[in-house]
């Protein structure tokens, strides 16, 4: 028990301590119909499998509306009326022209949309924007089941763009704030963004000086502070029940990924393709065995950049929204409080994850850039 | 999800468990032995389970 000294700090302890014991589930009259109704119940399942009223499919369709992109921002969705609360983004499409036009006219993937006599409807599997006709007949390659359709450039600003714009201002404005703060103060940070100062020296100090070397690492210094916050502030936005998954999107750890290749390899000097293709103090004819597998390097380096964010991030998303869910299969006091308590925790352990994804892989960026700009004299150390 | 991706990934999280609790173990060793190093120590676990993490991962999406 948490006996302290100020009673309001132990109210506060108390009451969340019994949180999850206050839940506005189905009450014992649905509990007992869980348990002796559960052969008719499953035959059931099975044959409503179509219709989204089972609470399976329910919590697949909430996930999938959390984890994927989409062309606009549904808050809460009102089961009875289907009335969709939250705003729709933009869609841009390149085609014959600049055709821009509001998502709603879709809406929610069910109508046609015409602009400037071209229509286009979104289509159900994959979710992509087809041009079609007044009828919006999408017609499907029979041998791939691909839709044949023509698709127009998709530039529209989906959720993913808009959290990635809406981060970037948020960065330029923190930051810019945090270094304006220390003209007007004489050299001391004030205002919010002090918390970011100790932030910016650790990864000063700790990950670019000690794997870059004095010399080189303050070209980089931009790219991976860049990098440590953009993927930070996404990884926590993830987190935040609006239905934003950035960095659990395999195209966004791919162009980060990209980066990091691209700083690395065209930054390199002569000794880093020297430690590749020919590298001092091996044996020559080791050389010749090991040029092609330092090559892979080259290329599975970035590559695991890119899965290790993108797995660690989704696979968090997915655990954590299949628990939530799990709070609605079990309709009992006991099953659902276990259920809130163990995603809670588990929340706890995705912000943890969310710092260390983002520490990893600057860190690893880091690494890369030091090995690129290597300097003689570090064969001989290698054993 | 048929029978043998279910192992597949069962012996990836052995592998994964493996390597990240040998980590930890000398890790712990490593900190009894000197309390005053243990930032770095701690700094360098987190790394290498990161790297294992990354790779049981991957695999396990492959599977």
């Amino acid at each position: 028990m948490v006996f302290s000294k100020k009673p309001l700090h132990f109210i506060v302890a108390i009451l969340i301590a019994f949180l999850p014991l206050i839940n506005f589930a189905n009450t014992t009259v649905d509990s007992t119909q869980v348990k002796s109704g559960v052969a008719p119940q499953a035959a059931e399942e099975t044959q409503t499998h179509a219709e989204p009223t089972d609470v399976k499919s329910k919590i697949k369709a909430f996930i999938n509306h959390h984890v994927l992109d989409a062309h606009e921002f549904t808050f809460t969705e009102d089961e009875v009326t289907g009335k969709h609360y939250g705003f729709s983004l933009p869609i841009i499409l390149l085609d014959n022209g600049l055709q821009i036009f509001s998502s709603s006219k879709f809406e929610h993937g069910e109508a046609v949309a015409e602009s400037n006599g071209n229509f286009y409807k979104i289509n159900h599997h994959d979710g992509k924007i087809y041009k079609t006709d007044a009828s919006g007949t999408i017609t499907e390659d029979e041998k791939t089941g691909f839709p044949t359709n023509v698709r127009p450039i998709d530039f529209s600003i989906t959720k993913t763009v808009f959290s990635i714009i809406i981060t970037a201002i948020l960065m330029f404005l923190i930051f810019t704030g945090l270094a304006k703060s220390y003209s007007k103060n004489g050299g001391i940070a004030s205002g919010v963004g002090r918390i970011f100062e100790p932030v910016v020296l650790y990864i000063r100090d700790e990950i670019a000086i000690p794997n870059i070397g004095e010399k080189h690492y303050k070209k980089y210094m931009s790219y991976l502070l860049t990098i440590f916050f953009f993927v930070l502030f996404l990884n926590i936005f993830g987190l935040m029940p609006f239905g934003i998954n950035v960095t659990g999107n395999l195209t966004i750890t791919f162009s980060l990924a990209i980066l990091t290749f691209l700083i690395t390899n065209l930054t390199a000097n002569k000794n880093y393709w020297g430690h590749i293709f020919w590298m001092p103090g091996v044996p020559k004819v080791m050389r010749i065995v090991l040029a092609p597998i330092e090559l892979l390097g080259v290329f599975i380096k970035p590559f695991s950049l890119m899965i290790r964010l993108y797995a660690n991030i989704f696979a968090g998303h997915i655990v954590l929204m299949s628990i939530i869910g799990l709070m609605f299969i079990f309709k009992s006091w006991l099953g659902s409080s276990l259920s809130f308590g163990l995603s809670f925790v588990l929340s706890i352990l995705e912000i943890l994850v969310a710092f260390l994804q983002a520490y990893i892989f600057t860190m690893l960026s880091a690494l890369y850039f030091g090995s690129a700009k290597e300097e003689h004299g570090h064969e001989e150390v290698h054993v | 999800m048929q029978i043998p991706q279910i192992v597949g990934a069962g012996l990836i999280v052995i592998g994964a468990g493996l390597g990240i609790g040998r980590i930890g173990g000398s890790a712990m060793d490593a900190i009894a032995r000197q309390p005053e190093a243990s930032g770095k120590i701690q700094t360098a676990m987190l790394i290498a389970a990161a790297l294992i993490e990354g790779i049981g991962f991957a695999a396990l999406f492959a599977s």
